[in-house]
């Protein structure tokens, strides 16, 4: 069909509108998959290894907040970053730092809750070597976190995934604005709206090419990680 | 701080309903390797989990040289089937000696020591988890000897290793005893006890029932019990 | 270590693409969607920039959105086409002042089987008339913008109340118009839409105008500054730059120079 084969020839040839949008997608999933690890890892690490009143609360809440539609997040970001908000003498709302921030609260939750899981079972298997060698507290969560890293990117992929592919959230919070706020996934409801389809679906296929990439990447480092370091 | 003698005083230990260890009272002084034998469910692995400072007794109370701080500073232990570190060889060794406090810059030269005293120079980049059953119990003696321990507790290091790394591990404990580190050790093995204890402590259902020499306790076992054991009969609370 | 290297590149990456808001002068305009759907502003503000320098970024809303964003301080210019709407916002305070910019129209586009046999007509209100009367589906904006508000009236001047009735043939939608023309298209429902974004279109197969050149269909656009003293970060300045740039002779001229297809979309209408 025509508009495939023009979607095609958009990729190809490097079509600046296009990749200006990929890149500016990527940007953000990316320091936002860097900002939810900043949180959800040591976050995750520490429910796994202190009992405090309340841990058990605070898995249910951020087991939840995996589930959150992403919309509502974009909502809550929105209403908090408004110029009518709390935080609105930041003047991010409709910028890209806001999308990061979207973002983030919406993978945070994702790499916390692997985290714990990854890091209690590993927890239960070091346990008894870790108190043997006098391992302080702190040092500990260290060491897990190290000897757990190959199923902590996985999570982290699995964060960046989910970031990539989402639309609610960016759509919200960043306004869509031309050369700006545009990303794959607004961008895609925008062009389809307006019945241009061969940019949505050269985007399209920009998108599933690098969830593919991301999940390819994922279990090939599994693999690896099996040969090389057991 | 020493961590000789270790003093049992009176220990038990009971968790919820259930009574693992009663009335444990010795005590264990530097000299030849010390063998702590019993049928299975006697409580060998709670009462070295004890020696070790990794659980605190219910009753009555443990000291190392006569402090009850249970943090080991010159203890180490060794487990059934050791856990690696999902890095090399060498870097398993490395962290224990950072554990221990070892300065930075001796740490790479004291590794490969380790390694070698071992056997395992070889394998030092390889990773750790891809090492055989046996190699890994070296590996896991390797970062035990690391701490520089006056005490050495291990936990049926061979029960899952073939002779051939049986024997060995149990040359490494041998070299280790004959250098002064006072040896503390669970076995099944009447052989490997036969070979390597110059104590015996004979355990069953939670009591402490004999505590003598070692060639003593083979010739002339004192206990009803004792003497079942050794027969080879199943072991029962009468 | 790798912690504190880990957030101070987040912290650099942040700041890389938070464009510096001290050196790039822009501001923030809350317009609808139709106005951005119909490629005027892909026109306007390269040429804006070049005469002043100022970035305007675009935040395509239906025009109730539009009016609440800029109520909140979201935005400093508002740009939409509903003069009661706007009208309102200068007396509450919010906008400084109403300058008609330029005006549109309405068509009413229908599909090719023309159910309700309208097509060809000069009189709108007649066309709902027929639509009502066949029952013929017709898609809503449902979204409180310009276009939706206009809707309403053309129903109310036809004595009919399809959004208080919701009879099964009238479907609201909640989106904007190209949603809307999509929608029509695959329902085979009629549309009223504004003739920029039905130029601008992609995807016209199986839809064409059946109503046009009512006077009722004449579709008014204003702008305004939004209020400073409401709002202290109001960047006043640019805001006006771009105002007055709207009003002013070689701003009118732009936009009547904006065609798709050597249609003119917009008829530039400020007083002078």
């Amino acid at each position: 069909m025509p508009e495939g084969l023009s979607a095609w020839q958009l990729v190809v040839s490097g079509d600046p509108a296009l990749y200006a949008i990929v890149r500016l997608s990527l940007m953000v999933s990316l320091l936002a998959v860097g900002l939810g690890a900043l949180i959800g890892l040591p976050l995750g690490g520490l429910i796994a290894l202190v009992h405090f009143p309340g841990r058990g609360a605070l898995i249910v809440v951020i087991n939840a907040m995996m589930g959150l539609p992403p919309v509502v997040v974009g909502l809550l970001v929105f209403m908090l970053l408004s110029r009518a908000g709390p935080l609105g003498s930041f003047g991010l709302l409709f910028t890209p730092t806001a999308m990061v921030i979207a973002q983030a609260v919406l993978i945070a939750p994702i790499i916390a809750a692997l985290t714990r899981q990854i890091v209690e079972d590993l927890w239960l298997e070091y346990r008894d070597e870790l108190q043997a060698m006098g391992v302080p507290p702190l040092q500990r969560l260290a060491t897990l976190l190290y000897d757990a890293r190959i199923g902590l990117v996985t999570a982290l992929l699995a964060g960046f995934g989910r970031a990539a592919a989402e639309v609610g959230a960016v759509m919200i919070v960043g306004g869509n604005i031309a050369n700006h706020t545009r990303t794959m996934t607004t961008a895609i409801a925008l062009e389809t709206s307006k019945g241009d389809l061969p940019l949505a679906m050269g985007l399209g296929m920009v998108l599933i090419v690098i969830v593919l990439a991301v999940n390819a990447s994922a279990w090939g480092l599994r693999v690896f990680a099996e040969k090389r370091i057991g | 701080m020493r961590e000789l003698p270790l003093l049992f005083d009176s220990v038990g230990v009971s968790v919820g309903a259930t009574t693992l260890l009663s009335d444990l009272s010795f005590t264990l002084n530097a000299g030849a390797p010390t063998l702590v034998i019993g049928p299975n469910g006697a409580g060998k692995s709670t009462l070295l989990r004890l020696a070790m400072g990794l659980i605190d007794p219910t009753r009555g109370r443990v000291t190392w040289g006569g402090h009850q701080d249970p943090a080991p500073r010159r203890r180490a232990m060794v487990f059934q089937r050791p856990v690696m570190l999902r890095r090399s060889a060498l870097q398993n060794v490395t962290y224990a000696l950072e554990q221990a406090g070892v300065t930075k810059e001796t740490i790479e030269a004291r590794a490969f020591a380790l390694l070698a005293q071992v056997g395992l120079q070889d394998l030092a980049h390889r990773p750790a988890r891809r090492l055989s059953g046996g190699e890994q119990q070296r590996l896991a003696l390797a970062r035990a000897l690391a701490r520089d321990p006056e005490l050495l507790i291990l936990d049926e290091p061979t029960a899952s290793l073939d002779p051939a790394a049986t024997r060995a591990v149990e040359d490494i404990i041998a070299q280790a005893a004959a250098r002064g580190i006072k040896i503390l050790m669970a076995s099944h093995d009447l052989g490997q006890v036969r070979r390597l204890a110059g104590e015996v402590i004979f355990m069953s259902h939670g009591r402490l029932r004999e505590v003598s020499a070692a060639q003593m306790f083979f010739e002339n076992p004192k206990t009803p019990l004792a003497q079942a054991f050794l027969r080879g009969d199943i072991v029962l609370e009468n | 270590m790798a912690l504190f290297r880990t957030i101070a590149a987040a912290a650099f990456g942040l700041a890389l693409i938070q464009p510096s808001l001290a050196q790039d002068k822009s501001i923030v305009v809350a317009s609808t969607t139709s106005t951005q759907d119909s490629g005027l502003f892909n026109h306007l503000l390269p040429l804006f920039k070049a005469k002043s320098g100022i970035e305007v970024k675009v935040i395509a809303q239906g025009t109730g959105q539009a009016l609440d964003t800029a109520r909140r301080g979201d935005a400093d210019v508002v740009f939409v086409h509903a003069k009661s709407a706007e009208e309102k916002f200068v007396a509450d305070g919010f906008g400084v002042r109403r300058f008609e910019v330029m005006y549109n129209d309405f068509v009413l586009i229908g599909p090719a089987a023309d159910p309700a046999g309208i097509a060809g007509g000069k009189d709108i209100v007649a066309a709902l008339k027929a639509v009502s009367a066949k029952q013929a589906p017709f898609v809503s904006r449902g979204d409180k913008s310009g276009t939706h508000v206009a809707e309403l009236a053309l129903w109310k001047e036809a004595s009919l109340d399809p959004a208080g009735a919701k009879p099964g043939w009238y479907r609201e939608i909640g989106q904007g118009m190209g949603a809307a023309l999509n929608t029509a298209k695959a329902m085979g429902a009629y549309v009223l839409s504004d003739r920029g974004t039905w130029l601008s279109f992609k995807g016209k197969e199986g839809l064409a105008i059946v109503v046009e050149g009512d006077a009722r269909l004449f579709n008014q656009y204003g702008v305004m500054l939004v209020n400073p003293e409401r709002h202290k970060h109001v960047k006043a300045k640019e805001g006006q730059a771009f105002v007055d740039y709207l009003i002013s002779a070689e701003g009118q001229k732009d936009i009547a120079a904006y065609r798709i297809d050597g249609q003119q979309l917009f008829f530039p209408n400020a007083a002078k």
